[in-house]
């Protein structure tokens, strides 16, 4: 592989949880396929993709519930491969919370504590202080039945915090939440983990809850990890066409390095010529794909001055999201360019509509050249 | 508005009346003959009229001397006593063998479970008469369940426990009544436990384990109160026919073990004494009715919470 994207990924200093080329086999299948990690102390990590990757797998050999077909899990220095699931200090809140119907909030907040055979008044100190955390104190004495979505979500966050474990694993923490609820109910969660400051572990399949949630993102398919790193990092600079198509919106063009220049590449696509900027080499006639995402990519009536990086088409199509609006151009060659353009005034004069045939642009540090 | 009364009357109350119906017509009615009979007064081979019209005076003559006799001889309510002794025993029984069988076959392969169920309710297939009169052959001096017993020296502890009266007999005992009875009922208590089990979302299980409990607490903790309904539900199934039960004590139980259903057969057809034998019953009624109200209240709290 030639071509090298030169931002480097983020360098973890003292892994405080340690996934070392950890498989899980089912019969032959591979869920989870020789996965090593390193994940700070106080790090909010996600596991990111779609349902089958494996990230429950991972997860779950974390908790205890799989064991390991090879590899070693080792927290904060203690191997855990030794330890059952009721003996690891780490407490999981379940996807869709899993709470206890017969217990009131109260008692399923005390269920772990009572299990350390702690006495009375330091199980009661201790459940009181996870109610005040997630405020709920008013509802300690209902069943979880009685509660609405979001109030069952925060009593299993504080069951799950309440024996103070070294990890917190979280299974899908929102996705039994409606849309508006669950923007919300991102930025409470993360304060509240920042506040108990625990290491934290997450599953999720919506990329919007990872990005917002996690300091760092695995891209996870077919049980191995794709890319790990900063979300900004993975948006902007993903390894792959995999997981640039897999995080948010992209356009995909493929095309041919023309030109290898010490400070510029000129890569050659059906319908444009893409002059890349930024510190990137390749071998010239070697294939590529650009990715350019549709928020970088600007619209003109008239063509731009710049040779490079435009392109000529008509809008086919148009997709109105309120804040911003999507159009579809369809380029000479036939391809499809989207383009993102954000709503900044309420009623714009020479709004872009069907039929208007256009010059998209882009700066020269928009594209993201791929190999694989 | 007529227009829309009517659709209610149709629609819903149709379907919701139904049952009611059906109690009104083949329990309550019934109950109400029984009951007007158990305070009638015999005369010769008819009942007196409950309620007279004399000179002008309308009369209403209860006779209540029956329920007074069964508060008074001890028999009743030595039997009873003895009834809900046996039935209470025979509960529990079926409660430990039924249990672990439910919860085995919740938790087999979702493959097995059809067959495992087909196997518990096998037994209904040959008549119920010739099952338990087969434990008659099984328990009788020298057939092979009785040797099994003898020759091991478990009868020696089930007279120490009291359950017969002496080693070495087993028919005609406490141990084979309540035998009898915990074998016919037991799939009346296994069908509910399984279907509450099976229901059980075993994710609330792995949450109990993550949380600090070993299986042995996180069944305690959680699977058994989850299953309080099968519970109740399966002991009420197999409480009330037995304290009833008339079959089973006449074929396995002996003059130990005297209970009403019995007596109630004795007070109608060798006594001929209707009203008393219907005194009998509408006490043993009552008797029931408190165990299944009690019952009510769990299961509308269990959907309550199921919601």
């Amino acid at each position: 592989m030639a071509i090298e994207n030169t931002a480097a990924g983020e360098t973890v200093d003292a892994a405080f949880l340690h996934i070392d080329h950890l498989t899980k086999d089912f019969d032959g299948y591979k869920a989870v396929n020789d996965v090593s990690l390193e994940i700070a102390k106080g790090e909010i990590f996600a596991l990111l993709g779609s349902s089958g990757c494996g990230k429950s797998t991972l997860l779950r050999m974390l908790a205890g519930f799989e064991t390991p077909t090879a590899g070693r899990i080792v927290l904060a220095g203690q191997d855990l491969a030794a330890l059952p699931p009721y003996q690891r200090p780490m407490n999981m809140m379940f996807q869709s919370y899993a709470l206890f119907p017969h217990l009131t909030v109260w008692d399923n907040i005390a269920f772990g504590l009572r299990r350390d055979g702690l006495p009375k008044d330091q199980v009661a100190d201790r459940v009181e202080a996870m109610l005040k955390l997630v405020q709920l104190g008013k509802f300690a004495k209902r069943k979880p039945h009685q509660l609405s979505g979001g109030q069952q979500q925060r009593v299993a966050l504080a069951r799950s915090l309440a024996k103070q474990p070294q990890l917190l694993l979280l299974d899908e923490p929102l996705g039994a939440l409606d849309k508006k609820l669950r923007e919300e109910t991102q930025i409470e969660l993360v304060n509240i983990i920042e506040q108990v400051g625990v290491t934290c572990v997450m599953v999720t399949h919506d990329q919007e809850e990872a990005m917002t949630m996690a300091s760092r993102i695995a891209i996870m398919s077919e049980g191995r990890f794709l890319q790990v790193g900063a979300p900004s990092e993975i948006y902007e600079t993903p390894a792959t066409r995999f997981v640039a198509d897999f995080i948010g919106n992209v356009n995909l063009l493929d095309g041919i390095v023309e030109v290898d220049q010490p400070d510029h590449v000129i890569i050659g696509c059906a319908d444009c010529k893409h002059f890349v900027g930024h510190g990137i080499t390749g071998n010239e006639g070697q294939a590529v794909t650009v990715a350019l995402r549709p928020e970088k990519i600007h619209l003109a009536r008239k063509q731009p001055e710049d040779p490079y990086n435009t392109a000529h088409g008509a809008i086919k199509e148009l997709s109105y999201f309120g804040s911003f609006t999507v159009y579809h151009i369809e380029l000479a060659s036939g391809a499809r360019l989207k383009v993102s353009l954000a709503n900044v005034q309420r009623h714009r004069d020479d709004e872009f509509t069907w039929g208007d045939t256009v010059w998209a642009h882009w700066s020269r540090a928009a594209h993201v050249v791929l190999t694989s | 508005m007529m227009e829309r009364l009517r659709g209610l009357i149709s629609g819903r109350s149709a379907v919701i009346g139904v049952p009611y119906l059906w109690l009104l017509v083949f329990f309550l009615f019934p109950f109400f003959i029984v009951f007007k009979i158990s305070v009638s007064e015999m005369e010769t081979v008819q009942f007196k009229d409950l309620i007279t019209l004399k000179d002008g005076v309308l009369q209403l003559s209860l006779k209540l001397s029956n329920y007074v006799f069964i508060t008074e001889d001890a028999l009743y309510l030595k039997t009873y006593l003895a009834s809900l002794k046996y039935a209470a025993a025979t509960t529990l029984l079926c409660l430990a063998i039924g249990y672990p069988f439910a919860y085995f076959m919740a938790r087999a392969k979702t493959t097995l479970q059809p067959t495992l169920l087909m196997l518990v309710m096998l037994p209904f297939w040959t008549s119920f008469l010739l099952r338990v009169y087969a434990w008659k052959g099984l328990l009788s001096d020298h057939g092979w369940v009785a040797d099994l017993v003898i020759n091991t020296g478990v009868d020696q502890l089930l007279a120490a426990a009291g359950l017969i009266p002496a080693p070495g007999k087993l028919m005609h005992t406490p141990f084979s009544l309540v035998l009898g009875m915990t074998y016919t009922y037991l799939p009346f208590m296994i069908l509910p436990l399984y279907g509450n089990l099976a229901k059980m979302d075993l994710r609330l299980l792995e949450a109990a384990t993550d949380l600090g409990a070993t299986a042995w607490v996180a069944f305690w903790k959680v699977t058994v109160p989850l299953s309080k309904a099968g519970i109740i539900a399966g002991s009420m199934l197999v409480f009330i026919p037995c304290i009833g039960e008339f079959v089973i004590p006449e074929l396995l139980g002996g003059p130990q073990t005297l209970m009403i259903g019995r007596v109630m057969w004795d007070e109608f057809f060798s006594n001929n004494d209707w009203p008393m034998a219907s005194s009998v019953a509408v006490v043993m009624v009552l008797l029931i009715i408190v165990p299944l109200a009690i019952f009510n209240k769990y299961q509308a709290e269990a959907q309550e919470a199921r919601q």
